[in-house]
């Protein structure tokens, strides 16, 4: 709260933009729905059909983000994040993009590794070592927690394959 | 004398060895889960949740709901030491909680906290062990155009007491409702809103939602503060205990006036949060020295924790009785509910008493063993938050993958989570409330199936939710809710124009 006055000189995203933006990916949401609802049916055939529901709620939507919508246009423009600070984001959300799309191939165990490797090579000031030991413990950890304690079935890959998993 | 000789029976149960390790293991999870960035409540409650699917009933919601109390006492951690306010309800705390540990009385203000927290929780027990059982003997009259009133009545008051805009408040209920509508429907058996994506069928799954929206948003929103917590150390031994508690009985008016509003905040939900700051208010303006609020004053964390706390277990009656929750993460143990096959709502209290009253028990014993726990803790929670970020923030995210992951078995899952983790954060800076939508999306199924027999049974007259004294009031008193804001603006206008003669002298 402190830091507003200091944030607000800095450069970055109007967010009287990405109000207006959410606003109207929502309006764009409820039209979506309000037209897969009258597609269906929303009205009555001995007993409310099956878009009845969906439909009024996107009405009360669409109603609710053109309110939003306009108040957002009304409203004094303020930073919405800086542009350093979405570097930071970008910084978290780009390893963590790359994690999921690792699970796909290579399962999770290995892609933990993989994640805790880069993120703290990255964004840590670790000694070799200790990175060493995350790398390794988490994802052994994981395992013996989900497979064995629980006998849950996490994804796994060529290299859980190669092991006899 | 019937209820407390269920409530007995509930203590045996309760008291099992099994079971009592589950609550200790539960509020130490929770304690974890509550000093950590982006774990809190509901997340925590959701991501362990898929795990004791295969548990018996019990002994899961005693391991869940201990994590709930945990959460809570954790929260009054970080708010103090590192005035990170854990959960929105703990906001309140950081006022006077911070300055005190500024000052090197992080000790008194920890006990305090956590002896607030106390209060304010075995209030809101009392409340559930006297009251509960009334209300769902009431509820069982209620038919589908009754509980498609009180659903009504908890949407309302979201939108009615919520400070947010009223709009974004309408905006995430309505989105919570169309997620819920995705996929199969249960009464005509067709799918909806899929657009032909095979993935979509399944519908959204609450658990992958709220661990995106309240865990992957969380980290990503405290990455843009940098990646260093600045905490002040904390020393709690028994003398220090020992004399903040010797100094409490002296704060009783507070106590008690907080726990009352916590009790009737959190039983109309969303309800914690404003509950912490009406306590916090209410002290303020009855204490006799006001200008020492907000620079380290110790009834100042009294007062919003024993609300928050109450208020926070407060929202697990409407929960029991009437299968309808007053927090996210209340929402959340609903879904858990749900899957364990109980069906929440007044039927719970006929045909699974061993179950209520066995966590019933357990809430009393849960708040003891938390207490006692986080006393005995503190420091070793406090040294959790030294931990580099870099270090637990990956740890925090593979977990939430896994978690999500492990709801259905399904990759596309954490996907989803990814999406919903982007949308949370867009939406928490932007004021969009979370909490609503959660419960939209838990309750969804269930508030149209009310609705769709209500109007079955009428032939599609809306009069049905006016057609007798029960439904009409239930629908009135949302209707007054939903209105509260204009209402109370229109009327506070109102006496300001007819009386400025008077206020003006007294004015400040």
């Amino acid at each position: 709260m402190t830091e507003t006055s200091q944030t607000a000189t800095e450069p970055g995203l109007s967010r009287r933009m990405v109000e207006i933006l959410v606003a109207l990916v929502l309006m764009g949401l409820a039209g979506l729905v309000l037209w897969d609802s009258y597609e269906r049916g929303a009205g009555w055939d001995a007993g409310p059909q099956n878009g009845f529901f969906p439909a009024r709620v996107g009405w009360i939507l669409l109603i609710a983000a053109a309110a939003a919508l306009v108040s957002a246009v009304r409203r004094e423009d303020s930073v919405f994040v800086t542009y350093g600070q979405l570097r930071m984001v970008g910084s978290v959300f780009a390893p963590l993009f790359l994690y999921v799309l690792a699970i796909e191939f290579v399962g999770i165990y290995t892609a933990s590794a993989l994640f805790m490797a880069v993120f703290m090579v990255m964004l840590g000031e670790f000694r070799w070592w200790q990175t060493l030991l995350a790398v390794v413990a988490v994802p052994l950890v994981a395992f013996w927690v989900f497979e064995i304690q629980f006998r849950l079935s996490l994804p796994k890959g060529p290299v859980e394959a190669m092991l006899g998993f | 004398m019937d209820d407390l000789h269920q409530l007995m029976l509930g203590f045996q149960v309760a008291l099992s060895w099994t079971n009592v390790m589950f609550m200790i293991v539960g509020v130490l999870l929770g304690i974890v889960v509550g000093v950590l960035p982006g774990l809190g409540g509901p997340n925590g409650v959701a991501i362990l949740l898929p795990l004791t699917f295969g548990m018996d009933p019990t002994s899961a919601i005693i391991l869940l709901s201990s994590i709930y109390w945990g959460a809570l006492f954790g929260g009054a951690i970080t708010s103090i030491l590192f005035n990170i306010p854990g959960e929105a309800w703990s906001v309140a705390t950081t006022f006077d909680g911070y300055p005190m540990a500024q000052q090197g009385k992080a000790g008194e203000a920890l006990t305090a906290a956590f002896t607030a927290s106390f209060i304010g929780a075995l209030a809101g027990v009392i409340l559930i062990t006297f009251v509960a059982p009334l209300v769902a003997k009431f509820a069982l009259r209620f038919g589908p155009a009754e509980f498609f009133g009180v659903f009504f009545l908890t949407f309302c008051s979201f939108i009615g007491m919520g400070k947010e805009n009223k709009a974004k408040i309408v905006a995430s209920l309505a989105i919570g409702f169309l997620l819920a509508a995705v996929g199969l429907d249960t009464i005509s058996g067709d799918l909806r809103l899929t657009f032909g994506v095979s993935e979509l069928i399944k519908g959204f799954d609450f658990l992958v939602v709220v661990i995106g929206l309240f865990g992957v948003s969380e980290i990503l929103l405290t990455i843009e503060e940098g990646l260093h917590f600045k905490g002040k150390k904390a020393q709690i031994d028994l003398k220090v205990v020992l004399r903040t508690w010797a100094a409490l009985p002296r704060y009783w008016a507070t106590l008690i006036r907080s726990s009352i509003v916590g009790m009737w905040m959190g039983v109309t939900p969303g309800g914690a949060i404003a509950a912490s700051f009406m306590g916090y208010g209410l002290a303020k303006r009855f204490s006799r020295t006001p200008e020492n609020f907000g620079r380290g004053e110790i009834e100042g964390v009294l007062a919003p924790e024993t609300a928050a706390h109450a208020a926070g277990t407060s929202a697990l009656l409407p929960m029991l009785a009437l299968g309808i929750p007053g927090s996210a993460t209340a929402a959340v143990l609903l879904g858990g509910l749900m899957i364990w096959g109980l069906q929440p709502g007044p039927l719970l209290f006929i045909e699974n008493k061993e179950f209520v009253w066995g966590l019933i028990a357990s809430m009393y014993l849960g708040n003891v063993a938390g207490l006692l726990i986080v006393l005995a803790t503190v420091p070793v929670f406090a040294a959790i938050m030294r931990i580099p970020f870099a270090l637990v923030a990956p740890i925090i995210l593979i977990v939430c993958a896994i978690g999500a992951y492990t709801v259905e078995s399904s990759r596309f899952d954490i996907w989803l989570m990814l999406v919903f983790g982007v949308i949370g954060y867009i939406f928490k800076k932007l004021d969009y409330p979370l909490a609503p939508l959660v419960l939209a999306l838990v309750l969804g199924d269930r508030a149209e199936d009310a609705f769709r027999q209500a109007l079955l049974g009428s032939g599609g007259n809306l009069s049905v939710f006016f057609s007798n004294g029960l439904v009409s009031t239930l629908m009135v008193m949302g209707l007054a809710l939903l209105f509260w804001g204009p209402l109370s603006a229109g009327t506070g206008f109102l006496r300001r124009r007819l009386a400025p003669a008077r206020s003006a002298p007294l004015g400040r």
